[in-house]
């Protein structure tokens, strides 16, 4: 075996073995293993709830309205008579769709934005971190109230929306790290060998300020689940006839007297997600942090 | 070593053993450690990073971390086992029987608390006195570690405080309740030479007058046997040598001790003369420590029977020492062995004639470079010039504040001097990359200067790339593994990223980093300061031997004034952003100089070592943002003419051929009055560089 | 302190500078025909220009900007669109109710938040530190209406000891726990999470740090070492935290006062978007948005006052 085979082997093994280490420390973590568990379970619930649901989640029956759970309808039924378990289970899909991918969009766009100000500094910085402070004094459900009460609402606009409003706080986070990592002289050096700013920031950098994009990425994408939820609670996001846990919640809210299932089980749904992608969150991050 | 406890020792620590739980591993850090110190007795503990020598001092005050765990021995503190003490007990005998000093007294002090307070608190606690009383007694204590203005230092926060006041509070503290043993953690490490030299002459002049026992953990074996009656010599979490403080430094009989010896420039060495003979190898990785002697590995005279056990501490013949080494007796002519080995892997010494006259290769005219910053602007650098000819090394001297490496960054061109001009290279020396293969830099830091996510190859490909944009693949490839090569690093090593290599590799890395493109110009920021006693020789040879053979001129930063003497051509001074002092290395070294410089030489370690005497330096150092009036040094210089000093900017005096420094006393006059004290080591110096026969000057060295 | 502070306000008031054109052109521009969305799709265009007229929206952009500005700062926020009420009076009465509300759940859950977190950081990676932490954490996750609706279902409609829906109390003991207790609940749950997570991420790092070990190794009695090492350290980023959520606690009450159909301006502010009623829209989220840039502000002067590197920096 030759002393090239054999390093790269031992590059391969040592890139496992460190892999591995961070696995097994999380799967130690048996808050990790619940929150995965559970949010693994939602996951496969929202691709695959046509085979899952025992009833179609849109089948009316005004005749078997507001029934409190029985043996057909484990979690009872609605207002219109449709099944509260198979909506509930149906009801995952569009926050998941929608919280990765406001998540992926602000994730981008804040590390566009904190490199860049993080990197070049002075007045541009100064400016833009001013702009986001500004940004930051509204409360995201304020914002969100006031856009899409003005812009109408679709799927698309509340991915983009939650999107754009997480850019500034991403970016504060990549910026801080950033700044660190521009004075390392491992970057004074780039420059001394005459590198780019743009290959400083993407080659160089860019590769050093993973750890803490990646975990503000899953905090992130927690935000993301409980901003989604509230709007469609303000029946700001997805409309009817979608068995959307928020716009459930929001519908049924009337009933509540006298039928509290339609609200209380799309409200346990939509706790055990949001907790268990916190706590996944919350172990990556305690991982990553050592 | 039963057989050297007594009714007398403050302390006796018998077959210490801890270990640290990582990742459900433990990892053994202190293995079966014995020693004891006795009533009045100041006991050093010397080691490098790593070697457990700060676990042992927490595990004295009971106070390790949480994944510590004590595998065996006992820790008798006045005759009571601290091992599994009560908590009360623990808390009545920390402060007035043993209490501690520590690295870092910034961090140390309670940054919302006044210091008088903090120390107040003890005689509170402690005597169960009246606040009034513990004020009043705080007060005196601040005037026992000699506070010019005790009652206002009273009522300062910490970081109203400089490092070294703040380092006399935490001894203040330390020595309120009157304890009968001080342990002192590297306590002058990260403060200036001129701050740490103050702070030793106190601890000296304290615990001879209190004659409280002292344990003192070091890197440093000069600093540690100035202050000690005994030595003891830790390696990989093991005592291998223990002896009278001036036995160890002088005839160590561990090859460890030795090695740790010859790796630094003794006082007066230069390379001209003398090759420093560097430990093999790095220190064993945490928790690796092989089952034989854990030295075995980067030892010149293991055999065999090493591997098998570990050595135990064994009287030495002739000696009071006691060695951890089968073969300690021969030890003692380690040095001719391993210079015999050395002189097989590079170059012997060769007296080079001093190289100025040649072309400049970097000049520097009246350069000044600002920072401004919450609304002050700092001059770190005011109207600099100096000039680096080709081949030469330039040491740059200076403490911290002194605008050293802010110079090296603009002249690297990493900073845009606001006044003046650097030029650098020749007429050929034209765009951004033809000044990036004239002119590279090594930094301090190794684990900040190379990126972590980037193999070794990467990291010297993208340079070899970018410096030699000629090159096609092949030749880069053969490029890199030719640099990799002339730094002394394996093919293996090319593979790895930066966090699987030591300190030592790391540099080297960086170092091959720097000469991809074949520099003239090379820019050397405190290269060796981060690294391992042991490791620095390595690189300060290799970039001695890569000077040679590429003609290199090396700007030499470094606030060890041993280390720089050893490189150096020429040195220059640097003294809060202005240049001081410049001239040929040894002139510079001797009166007439300027006496910022004779202050600097005068705390130097080594230098009192070897017997020079101590200047003072007084006041507090001034601030950048305000700096002094007239002469910047006038507030602190010892050799201050009053009025004249603090009014008038001094001019620049010519000491002989190409030494000039500046001060309003004339050569003449100043070399005068620089000769007047005591100065033995003034000839001795003299005397030792001129000898060639570097085994011969090692040897004589200590009896000298 | 003098420098410090001139600058934090001056920050400040560019911040709301900002943060006042973002509400105006927000409001001003997103919309697009003002005058079409009030009179619907059967006026006349004659109509809708009358009406753009006298709301002056055929001034140019920054003339606009500035008109409601030095409007706003003399008091006069216009007339509702949909209510034909002053704003002034309209929005500082929900504003007041919020405040009544919010400083409820702060003032009781506070104390709680910042003892568990010590309690937690001094238990550091044992049983009790766990629930405590996993514990504050999913109460942080949980969106308001969740909660809202869990706390609505068990003590309004399983036990019936609260109202389902809450006005505003008089000055009792009694009204203000009956009125306020349910809807303060969701927030209190909220602000637990971030409060008692600062407090024992603050409480660790103090815990860690060397004047903790100086305190100890100089042999004081463990309260001592507690109260006026480690606590007068680590509940310092706490207090910042802690201003910081009380002005982002008022915009957050928009889902609550929702849910419980409380007079505050968060319900205020949802109902004047449904109704595009924009200047009670403009006044009401601008005056959030002063709330927490001056909770922040807030927050950095206390920070400074308990901070003597910042006191007493010259």
């Amino acid at each position: 075996m030759s002393a090239l085979e054999l390093s790269s082997r031992s590059r391969l093994d040592s890139r496992r073995a460190r892999a591995r280490a961070t696995f097994g420390q999380l799967l130690r973590s048996a808050s990790f293993d619940v929150g995965a568990v559970i949010v693994v379970f939602w996951i496969v619930d929202a691709i695959f709830w046509h085979a899952l649901v025992p009833q179609d989640p849109q089948a009316l029956n005004p005749l078997a309205a507001l029934q409190g759970p029985t043996a057909a309808h484990w979690f009872g039924t609605d207002w219109l008579g449709r099944d509260v378990f198979s909506r509930t289970l149906a009801g995952s899909t569009s926050v998941l769709e929608i919280a990765p991918l406001a998540t992926l969009l602000g994730i981008a766009g804040g590390t566009v934005v904190g490199l860049v100000t993080g990197y070049y500094g002075g007045a541009v910085d100064a400016l833009v971190m001013r702009l986001v402070d500004a940004f930051l004094a509204f409360p995201l459900v304020i914002i969100a109230v006031l856009v899409l009460s003005l812009l109408g609402t679709s799927e698309i606009t509340v991915i983009v929306l939650i999107g754009v409003i997480f850019t500034p706080v991403v970016s504060r986070t990549v910026r801080s790290v950033v700044l660190v990592e521009r004075d390392k002289e491992y970057v004074a050096s780039a420059r001394l060998r005459g590198e780019g700013d743009w290959y400083i920031m993407t080659a160089e950098i860019l590769p050093n300020v993973t750890t803490p994009i990646i975990v503000e990425s899953t905090v992130r994408l927690g935000y993301a689940i409980f901003t989604a939820a509230t709007l469609s609670f303000l029946s700001l996001g997805i409309q009817q006839p979608s068995p959307d846990w928020g716009l459930t919640i929001s519908l049924g809210r009337q009933y509540l007297q006298i039928a509290p299932w339609i609200v209380l089980f799309p409200a346990v749904a939509l706790a055990t997600l949001v907790v268990a992608v916190n706590l996944v969150a919350d172990s990556i991050q305690q991982v990553m942090a050592q | 070593m039963s057989e050297l406890r007594s009714a007398d020792d403050v302390l006796s620590v018998s077959n210490l053993s801890i270990s640290y739980r990582r990742r459900a591993r433990a990892m053994r850090v202190v293995s079966d450690v014995s020693f004891s110190i006795r009533r009045g007795e100041a006991y050093g503990l010397v080691g490098e990073s790593g070697c457990g020598k700060s676990t042992i001092a927490m595990a004295v005050m009971a106070y390790l971390a949480d994944n510590a765990l004590i595998d065996g021995g006992s820790i008798r503190l006045l005759g009571d086992e601290v091992i599994g003490a009560r908590a009360a007990d623990l808390r009545e005998w920390r402060a007035s029987r043993v209490a501690m000093v520590y690295q870092d007294p910034g961090s140390s002090l309670n940054p919302t608390m006044r210091v008088g307070r903090q120390l107040a608190e003890v005689y509170r606690y402690h005597d169960h006195v009246s606040w009034d009383a513990a004020n009043a007694s705080a007060l005196t204590m601040f005037e026992r570690v000699q506070f010019a203005d005790p009652r206002t230092i009273l009522e300062r926060y910490p970081h109203e405080l400089s490092g070294g006041q703040q380092q006399r509070v935490m001894i203040a503290m330390a020595l309120a309740a009157n304890p009968a043993l001080l342990i002192l953690d590297e306590p002058t490490t990260g403060l200036d030479a001129t701050v740490e030299a103050e702070i030793l002459d106190l601890v000296e002049e304290l615990l001879r007058d209190i004659g409280t026992a002292a344990l003192f953990i070091s890197h440093n074996l000069a600093i540690v046997s100035r202050l000690c009656d005994r030595v003891g010599v830790l390696y990989a979490g093991r005592l291998v040598e223990e002896g009278p403080a001036s036995e160890v430094l002088h005839t160590p009989h561990h090859p460890y001790s030795i090695g740790l010896l010859n790796s630094i420039p003794h006082w007066g060495a230069t390379k001209d003369h003398l090759r420093l003979l560097p430990i093999p190898g790095d220190p064993p990785a945490l928790g690796q420590i092989p089952s034989g002697c854990a030295f075995a590995s980067r030892c010149a005279i293991a055999e065999d029977a090493c591997l098998a056990a570990p050595p135990p501490l064994a009287p030495c013949s002739g000696v009071h020492s006691l060695s951890a080494c089968l073969r300690r007796d021969d030890a003692a002519d380690l040095a001719a062995v391993v210079a015999k080995n050395e002189a097989a892997d590079g170059p012997a010494p060769v007296a080079t004639p001093v190289r100025i006259g040649r072309e400049a290769v970097v000049e520097v005219t009246d350069v000044i470079k600002r920072f401004s910053a919450h609304g002050t602007t700092l001059t770190a650098v005011s109207d600099l010039s100096l000039t680096l000819h080709r081949g030469e090394i330039l040491g740059l001297v200076g403490e911290s504040g002194s605008g050293k490496t802010t110079l090296a960054r603009t002249i690297a061109g990493l900073y845009r001097a606001d006044g003046g001009v650097v030029r650098v290279g020749d007429a050929t020396t034209r765009s951004r990359r033809e000044r990036a293969s004239f002119l590279q830099m090594v930094f301090q830091n190794p684990d900040t200067a190379l990126n972590a996510k980037f193999r070794v190859a990467r990291l010297l490909g993208r340079s070899v790339k970018r410096l030699n944009p000629g090159l096609s693949a092949d030749e880069r490839q053969a490029k890199v593994l030719d640099v990799a090569r002339s730094v002394k690093l394996q093919e293996s090593h090319l593979d790895l990223l930066p966090g699987a290599l030591s300190g030592g590799l790391k540099q080297r890395v960086a170092i091959g980093r720097a000469f991809t493109g074949d520099p003239t110009v090379v820019v050397l920021d405190e290269p060796a300061s981060a690294l391992d006693v042991s490791v620095q020789a390595t690189i300060l040879n290799l970039l001695v031997d890569l000077q040679r053979e590429h003609d290199l001129a090396y700007l030499f930063i470094s606030h060890d004034l041993s280390v720089v003497r050893y490189l150096s051509d020429r040195i220059a001074v640097m003294y809060l952003g202005e240049l001081v002092e410049i001239g040929p290395a040894e002139s510079v070294m001797r009166p007439p100089h300027h006496p910022y410089t004779e202050v600097l030489l005068s705390a130097n370690a080594a230098a009192i070592a070897a017997g020079r005497a101590r200047i003072r330096l007084r006041g507090p150092s001034p601030s950048l943002a305000n700096p002094p009036s007239g002469c910047r040094f006038h507030t602190r210089c010892p050799r201050s003419l009053g009025e004249l000093c603090a009014t008038v900017a001094p001019p620049m005096q010519v000491a002989d051929a190409g030494h000039q420094y500046r001060c309003h006393i004339e050569p003449s006059a100043l070399a005068t009055l620089q000769s007047l004290r005591p100065d033995a080591a003034a000839a001795r110096d003299a005397e030792t560089t001129t000898d060639t026969d570097a085994t011969t000057t090692r040897s004589t060295r200590g009896h000298s | 302190m003098l420098t410090y502070l001139s600058k934090r306000l001056l920050l400040a008031l560019v911040t709301l500078v900002l943060v006042s054109f973002i509400v105006f052109l927000a409001s001003d521009v997103l919309p697009g025909d003002v005058g079409r969305t009030i009179l619907g799709n059967f006026a006349t265009q004659a109509q809708v220009h009358a009406l753009d007229v006298k709301l002056g929206l055929d001034h140019p952009l920054l003339d606009r900007y500035w008109i409601w500005v030095s409007h706003f700062v003399r008091g006069n926020w216009g007339t509702s669109y949909t209510l034909q009420v002053p704003v002034f009076g309209l929005v500082m009465r929900h504003f007041l109710n919020s405040l009544i509300l919010g400083a409820f759940a702060l003032v009781l859950i506070v104390p709680i938040s910042i003892t568990f977190g010590v309690l937690a950081a001094t238990h550091h990676d044992r049983p009790l530190d766990r629930v405590i932490s996993v514990t504050g954490m999913s109460m942080l996750a949980l969106p308001e209406f969740v909660t809202g609706i869990v706390v609505l279902v068990v003590f309004s409609i399983v036990v019936h000891w609260f109202p389902v829906s809450s006005s505003v109390p008089v000055f009792s003991l009694p009204s203000i726990v009956r009125n306020l207790f349910l809807p303060a609940l969701p927030e209190m749950v909220l602000i637990f999470g971030y409060v008692s997570r600062m407090a024992r991420a603050g409480t660790v790092e103090a815990l860690n740090a060397g004047y903790t070990r100086t305190a100890v190794l100089k042999g004081l009695p463990r309260h001592r070492v507690m109260m006026r090492h480690v606590l007068r350290n680590s509940l310092l980023p706490t207090i910042t935290v802690v201003a910081v959520q009380a002005g982002y606690l008022v915009g957050s009450l928009i889902v609550v006062e929702t849910i419980f159909n409380y007079p505050g301006i968060g319900n205020l502010i949802y109902t004047a978007a449904t109704n595009h009623d924009q200047p009670v829209l403009q006044a009401a989220v601008f005056l959030v948005a002063l709330v927490y840039t001056l909770s922040n502000l807030a927050a950095d002067l206390l920070y400074a006052v308990f901070n003597p590197r910042v006191r007493l920096a010259s």
